[in-house]
């Protein structure tokens, strides 16, 4: 009886809130008819958004992971001063308010501000312009593949590379025979979480964007601006990529998770051995 | 290739792990490092193999310095404790490594590291797994791929940390008579951490016996067994009954009625003072009736008859715990029961005296 109610609670709460939600942004889109939809989609100033978001994400995601690599190696094999630091630095960026992420941009590299005065000075714009939405898109997705990846890196311990090292393998053969292949689960589980969020990021890239059509509009803002114009079914369509993005994201996720999770359960059986 | 340790310390923070110690291993021979967790002696062994450097001193391979010599151009081969198998490798990839990763010029054409790789799996018997992956073997068996791992790489020294520490009882005695036989087959310099003194006194044709990152004694099993330097050695080379007595105008005394031990074997302690006597429990001997100063009385407490002796466990008259081992027949002809009250008479030449 519990059970029963439980269950159909759960399934009740999933539906109202996130089934229903996602068919209505399907039907919303396709409400003016296929034609609609793929004009839409077509319209130059949405491809422009869907280009900067990709552009967006294809510099972010890279840039983020390459981060991530580094930090969690380093932090899981090395002990150095400012290693506590580091890793509570990484996390600013889950606890800052998106909003503020990116007035920090504005104040650090606006016009007014010294730095951005002298960038401006030479020609270069940073807010109100893809640098900045670039900028702004990286700090917010910064801890998501080095999060992802520092358990990871200290479970699976330093032995595997000290055994690579004395059979004559070198620092890059080690690391790309060795080190990658044993936390690349983690590493794709890490790097699908990034992109979904460089894709989707709303309240830091507004604010730096200065939403120029055609030019610094990423889709998740494009959408905003359609929906206050009353162009609900445009708005729907581009919501509609965001929210496919966002199924394909979920899928790998879990897929992803579990061939990350027996990785973890062989590495927890192995301490629990080296502990008795 | 011999190997020659002049002056290595090591410390981690104020951990003193290796104290400036100083050892000879010649070309061929098969040495233990023995010692409890902690006495710095597979910091010892990582220094050798140069994955950890040395605060002071020297490693030299054949008489040369090889403190610039990187790890990977070393050539020794290191057995990891928990085997450190690359486990997203098969075991034909796993022990393909180390030929795998020699640089273009020199590396072997694939059907050479087919044949070498198989021949090793051979020599360890393995060959039947080559396609399986590390998760999917026990624990001898992946001990034995990360010997062929280790050795398709032509080592000129082996080195071996806990090589047998994660197996069970019976898996440990054949790896470690299969591993003689390879070290007598392939006569490669090997030394080998242990903390069973037992798996050191079998394999070793040498056993170092460490403590605090210090060498209490070096030699044979037989002179570190029969002949230990000191007590530490003493006492943990096998089980050992611990006494406190006193020495008088050196003789031994033993409790309260004052047993006193003549012909004990005695390493440099004073004519008078306090001492700790240790004594083997198959060195006790048990008898019904007191025979002068020679025997001191004690109870039964428990018995274990399992095994190839019997296992008896009294209280000394001033209560410390003994043990004592004797034979099946001496153990029916005594009729042994718990709460009997016997004498123990150790047996001559063989208690160890250390004062304190």
């Amino acid at each position: 009886m519990v059970r029963i109610a439980l269950i159909t609670i759960a399934m009740v709460f999933v539906a109202l809130f996130i089934f229903i939600p996602v068919i209505a942004v399907f039907a919303e889109a396709l409400r003016k008819g296929v034609g609609a939809y793929f004009a839409a989609i077509a319209n130059p100033e949405a491809r422009a958004a869907i280009r900067l978001t990709l552009m967006t994400a294809a510099i972010a995601v890279p840039l983020n992971v390459t981060f991530g690599i580094a930090a969690s190696w380093a932090i899981a094999r090395f002990d150095f001063p400012g290693k506590q630091t580091l890793l509570t630095l990484i996390d600013i960026p889950f606890s800052v308010s998106p909003v503020i992420s990116g007035m920090l941009f504005v104040l650090l590299l606006g016009v007014r501000a010294p730095l951005g005065g002298f960038l401006a000075a030479h020609g270069i714009r940073v807010i109100f312009a893809e640098p900045g939405i670039v900028l702004a898109t990286l700090f917010v997705t910064f801890p998501l593949a080095a999060r992802e990846l520092i358990p990871i890196m200290q479970a699976v311990g330093s032995e595997e590379e000290e055994a690579a090292i004395v059979l004559g393998a070198g620092g890059w053969q080690m690391f790309f025979r060795v080190t990658i292949p044993n936390v690349k689960w983690g590493l794709l589980y890490g790097l699908v979480l990034c992109n979904a969020r460089a894709m989707g990021e709303f309240g830091a890239v507004s604010v730096v964007s200065g939403h120029i059509q055609g030019h610094t509009n990423t889709m998740p803002l494009y959408v905003e601006i359609l929906y206050n114009d009353f162009q609900f079914a445009a708005a729907f369509a581009v919501s509609s990529l965001l929210t496919m993005l966002a199924i394909a994201t979920l899928i790998a996720k879990r897929f992803l998770e579990r061939r990350v999770v027996p990785v973890k359960q062989a590495q927890d059986e192995l301490a629990v051995k080296v502990a008795a | 290739m011999s190997i020659e340790l002049r002056n290595i310390a090591k410390k981690f923070g104020d951990f003193v792990a290796v104290d400036n110690l100083n050892l000879h291993i010649e070309t061929g021979e098969l040495v233990a490092l023995l010692g409890l967790s902690g006495s710095g002696k597979t910091t010892l062994l990582r220094i050798i193999a140069g994955l950890e450097t040395p605060d002071t001193g020297e490693v030299l391979f054949h008489g040369e310095d090889a403190s610039d010599v990187s790890v990977r151009e070393r050539k020794v081969g290191f057995v990891f404790q928990h085997y450190a198998l690359f486990r997203h490798m098969t075991v034909f990839e796993n022990v393909a490594f180390g030929l795998r990763v020699i640089p273009r010029r020199a590396r072997p054409a694939e059907a050479a590291i087919a044949r070498r790789v198989h021949e090793l799996l051979k020599l360890v018997q393995l060959d039947f797994l080559a396609d399986r992956y590390p998760s999917q073997l026990s624990g001898g068996q992946r001990q034995r791929v990360a010997l062929a791992r280790t050795l398709a790489v032509e080592p000129k020294v082996l080195l071996l940390d806990e090589p047998f520490g994660a197996l069970d009882a019976k898996v440990r005695q054949e790896l470690r008579r299969w591993l003689r036989r390879l070290h007598d087959e392939i006569k490669i310099t090997s030394v080998f951490v242990t903390h069973d003194q037992e798996e050191a006194l079998e394999l070793a044709n040498r056993i170092v016996v460490m403590n605090q990152g210090r060498i209490e004694q070096i030699g044979s099993a037989e002179e570190v067994y029969h002949h230990p330097a000191n007590a530490f050695v003493y006492n943990f080379l096998g089980n050992v009954n611990l006494f406190h007595g006193r020495i008088e105008n050196g003789r031994v005394f033993l409790g309260d009625t004052a047993v006193e031990l003549e012909n004990t074997h005695a390493h440099a302690h004073p004519e008078t003072g306090k001492a700790v006597l240790y004594v083997r429990p198959h060195l006790l001997e048990i008898v019904m009736k007191p025979n002068g100063k020679q025997t001191f009385p004690a109870t039964v407490k428990s018995i274990n008859p399992a095994g190839p002796q019997v296992k008896i466990e009294l209280v000394a008259e001033w209560g410390d715990m003994v043990q004592v081992e004797i034979d099946h027949e001496r153990y029916q002809a005594l009729h042994l029961e718990p709460g009997a009250n016997v004498f123990l008479r150790p047996k001559e030449q063989k208690l160890f005296v250390y004062s304190i």
